[in-house]
């Protein structure tokens, strides 16, 4: 159910900047809507995003309510040696999706 | 307090749309979102000053739908480990809640940029702020037309 989708080069020169785009599927309720009766919808969205590089963080958003659903990431990173990109999103409700990707540099 | 010319905002206002000039005569609730707003924006420069500048935020100045509105920040910086952005912080003035995004980067980012999308609930100027390795914060503001806000159930303006 919880899916999440990466995309980035497969191969990158040393020292290149590459982009990646990351877009996780989720419904980012805001916990200011409410039901048909009146009642309030609780809150349940991805609070954290990170993304590690062999180990290492290299970027990380918390995310609010005002992000709309299905978040989609996008930002940069120097390709600095072969191995793999990590990327977690941790939400309300034990949420919690990582996806792993590698990158070779030449 | 209402000036004069805010007066008129909203008596103009209030002809053109009569649900948004409900809310927006509401004197509480347009006071605690600046409250929340000023509150947001200390907690994040603290005593710092906050120059013009270095950011580019980029929206579309004319929104259809408040629920999904495509949002980038871009700073200007080397991103070397001397001179580098810390953190971008993305804040809105009449949202329920002011924050909508913060990030934490450092060189190893290449290039101080985000990408997102995010919930409008008004007309409003939205504000990036972006902190650099020296401390100094730098920001950008853009000013957003909503025609349908996000948050529909709340009337929220």
């Amino acid at each position: 159910m919880a899916r999440a989708v990466v995309t980035l080069p497969a191969q990158a020169k040393r020292g290149e900047i590459i982009e990646i785009k990351t877009l996780a599927q989720h419904s980012m309720e805001t916990g200011f809507r409410r039901t048909q009766t009146g009642e309030l919808i609780p809150r349940d969205i991805i609070r954290r995003f990170t993304c590690t590089y062999n180990g290492v963080e290299v970027y990380r958003a918390d995310l609010h309510p005002a992000i709309a659903a299905n978040p989609l990431i996008a930002f940069t990173t120097v390709a600095t040696e072969t191995g793999t990109l990590t990327f977690q999103w941790v939400g309300d409700n034990g949420y919690s999706v990582t996806e792993i990707a590698p990158i070779r540099v030449e | 307090m209402t000036t004069r010319r805010e007066f008129l905002v909203l008596t103009a206002a209030s002809l053109a749309a009569p649900t948004a000039a409900k809310a927006q005569l509401d004197p509480n609730l347009a006071a605690n979102r600046r409250a929340a707003f000023q509150e947001a924006l200390r907690r994040i420069v603290g005593d710092a000053q906050v120059r013009r500048g270095r950011v580019k935020l980029t929206l579309p100045p004319l929104i259809d739908n408040g629920n999904s509105v495509p949002l980038s920040v871009a700073v200007e910086s080397p991103m070397t480990a001397a001179d580098h952005v810390k953190a971008i912080h993305v804040l809105t003035e009449k949202n329920p809640l002011p924050d909508v995004v913060s990030v934490a980067l450092g060189p190893r980012a290449g290039r101080a940029s985000l990408a997102t999308r995010v919930r409008l609930a008004d007309t409003q100027t939205v504000t990036a702020i972006a902190q650099m390795s020296d401390g100094s914060f730098w920001s950008d503001s853009a000013e957003v037309v909503v025609t349908l806000s996000a948050c529909l159930e709340e009337g929220l303006i």
